[in-house]
């Protein structure tokens, strides 16, 4: 049934114009990071002589592409999470759901789903892009799967706060502005404690614990920081669609 | 005793202090169409959605086909077809998408989903629809996108909430046309608060009224409250009200002008021909003779209106 959900929401998606735009414009975005980050490299490895100063082409350009996922991702999943819930309540299809044999779990994390797939065709988009690298340069794939993985449980945990907040109201535009404060706060707040790598805020800030994919190590506590993240707030929508039924 | 398929144990709902509904209990036989009557805001709607499992209900339960749904929402729900006021409709979705999604999230096998999108799309008149957005079909093909959805899984029970409203006379009787053949195999409730429209579709009646059962029984006996022992008499020359209750079985002479007057008589005697000869003995000028049927409205104004 989740799956049945996923492919509603992802045929929604695809029938307007919204999705493919958000798609196209993001996939220019990742484009124009990877081509600067390959000409930055040329630039700036021709005057590195001596061994020692010279990196792999993998995570010099994987740096400059997904290090800026964090930022892109802050704007555009507002956008789209925006309607999953809210719009659902504003034209009044929710009872379409309700009433189906579909549990509240299996509509939100299908929902969830939809979304996650949606935006991880980007994801296998950027790795294949920088997968054309190979073709003449040896490159780290080992890099760019943790990567993805990383960048896949970052759009996860952002879609999750962006359903959550999608299903507090009925007007998406407020989803959207509330999804895209919280996210950037989240994503801001290391910066407040830069000068102090141990202080738990620095802790709690989504772009710390994607800073360790970036830099290619898969930590078990970043990864459980991502999944904790991502099952409370499809909890707190599930447990918001719930006191709908309950409260009327 | 026939089969029913729905029961409404005690069903009571409240928004804090206020009742929309309280203490409502019926049951739904197999193959019978319910009207559900009642003036706006008498509580139809909040109990159409607590039947569905749209709403918990706050005291009582609901069980289909002897399942409940509070405890049992899947199985339970699997066996309606719903269609709230506001129809549910993905408007960026064709009528063949919308229906595929429809039946996929109420358990139709894969293998018979084209089937069943065809089946119902047939029932409903959309067979031409199909490659059409829903955002541009007409009001009157939107609903029928909507009826269709409801009964694209064959549910023991539909439930169709103010169906009608704002389509115009042909699309309405369109709709009944509709709602009958789907009576004839499923069980319907279907709530409105136009009066004829009960009268034409349903077989049984129950009118709600702030919150509480006022009356529910067989479209006949809604019937025999209107016709009641009266006739509706006019003559020319009116005689007097003594000569007139002379007559046997008459009980009660009601003038209403000049002309015309209100006869009440007893149950069994059937006094017309004994005044038509009176009249024309007495030459009292008979014009109009009629039994006096009180309007379905008349009927609906008295019964919400004995609580008060």
């Amino acid at each position: 049934m989740i799956v049945n959900i996923a492919r509603k929401e992802l045929k929604s998606l695809f029938a307007s114009p919204m999705g493919w735009i958000i798609l196209a414009l993001l996939m220019f975005g990742f484009g124009f990071l990877y081509l600067d980050g390959v000409n930055k490299y040329f630039e700036v490895m021709s005057g590195s002589i001596r061994p020692a100063e010279r990196q792999g082409i993998t995570i010099f350009v994987g740096q400059n592409v997904y290090g800026a996922a964090n930022f892109l991702m802050t704007v555009a999943i507002p956008i789209l999470t925006m309607r999953l819930i809210s719009e659902e309540r504003r034209s009044q299809t929710l009872p379409f759901l309700f009433s189906a044999p579909i549990s509240l779990t299996e509509i939100v994390v299908g929902k969830f789903l939809g979304m996650v797939i949606f935006l991880g065709i980007l994801v296998l988009y950027i790795f294949i892009m920088l997968s054309s690298m190979n073709i003449w340069a040896d490159i780290d794939f080992g890099y760019l799967i943790g990567n993805s993985f990383g960048l896949i449980l970052l759009i996860g945990s952002f879609c999750a706060l962006g359903i959550y907040f999608s299903s507090l109201t009925s007007q998406p535009i407020i989803a959207a502005i509330s999804t895209f404060i919280a996210l950037f706060a989240m994503v801001i707040f290391g910066n407040f404690t830069a000068s102090d790598p141990g202080h738990w805020f620095g802790h709690i800030s989504m772009s710390k614990h994607f800073q360790s994919f970036t830099r290619g190590v898969i930590d078990t506590s970043d990864v459980i920081y991502f999944i904790l993240f991502i099952v409370t707030f499809i909890t707190l929508t599930i447990r918001r669609l719930d006191s709908d039924r309950l409260t009327g | 005793m026939a089969v029913s398929t729905l029961q409404a144990i005690n069903l009571s709902r409240n928004f804090g202090a206020n009742y929309a509904v309280s203490d409502v209990s019926f049951s739904l036989e197999k193959g019978e169409v319910l009207g559900f009557l009642g003036p706006n805001g008498a509580g139809k709607s909040t109990t159409m959605r607590m039947l569905t499992g749209n709403l918990a209900p706050s005291d009582g339960s609901v069980k289909i086909c002897g399942i409940d749904m509070v405890n049992e929402p899947k199985k339970a729900k699997e066996m309606i077809g719903y269609l709230p006021e506001m129809r549910p409709l993905y408007k960026e979705l064709t009528v063949d998408e919308f229906l595929t999604i429809a039946a996929r999230f109420h358990k139709v096998e894969s293998s018979k989903i084209s089937k069943s999108v065809e089946v119902a799309k047939d029932k409903c008149g959309l067979g031409h629809m199909s490659k059409r957005l829903i955002e541009n079909l007409s009001n009157g093909y939107q609903q029928r996108v909507g009826i269709a959805q409801a009964i694209i899984h064959e549910p023991q029970i539909v439930i169709l909430d103010e169906p009608t409203v704002g389509l115009d006379p042909i699309q309405i009787r369109e709709i009944r046309n509709l709602i009958k053949e789907i009576g004839k195999k499923h069980s319907v409730i279907l709530s409105t608060h136009i009066l004829p429209e009960v009268e034409m579709v349903c077989d049984r009646v129950q009118i709600i009224d702030k919150g509480s059962l006022v009356f529910n029984g067989s479209i006949e006996e809604l019937k025999k409250q209107r016709r009641g022992n009266k006739l509706l008499v006019g003559f020319t020359k009116i005689p007097t009200k003594k000569e007139l209750i002379d007559i046997p079985g008459v009980t009660q002479v009601d003038a209403i002008d000049n002309t015309m007057c209100r006869i009440h008589f007893k149950e069994k005697y059937l006094p017309a021909e004994e005044i038509v000869a009176l009249s024309v003995k007495n030459k009292w000028g008979l014009f109009h003779i009629a039994p006096d049927i009180t309007s379905l409205e008349d009927i609906f104004v008295q019964l919400t209106q004995i609580k008060k």
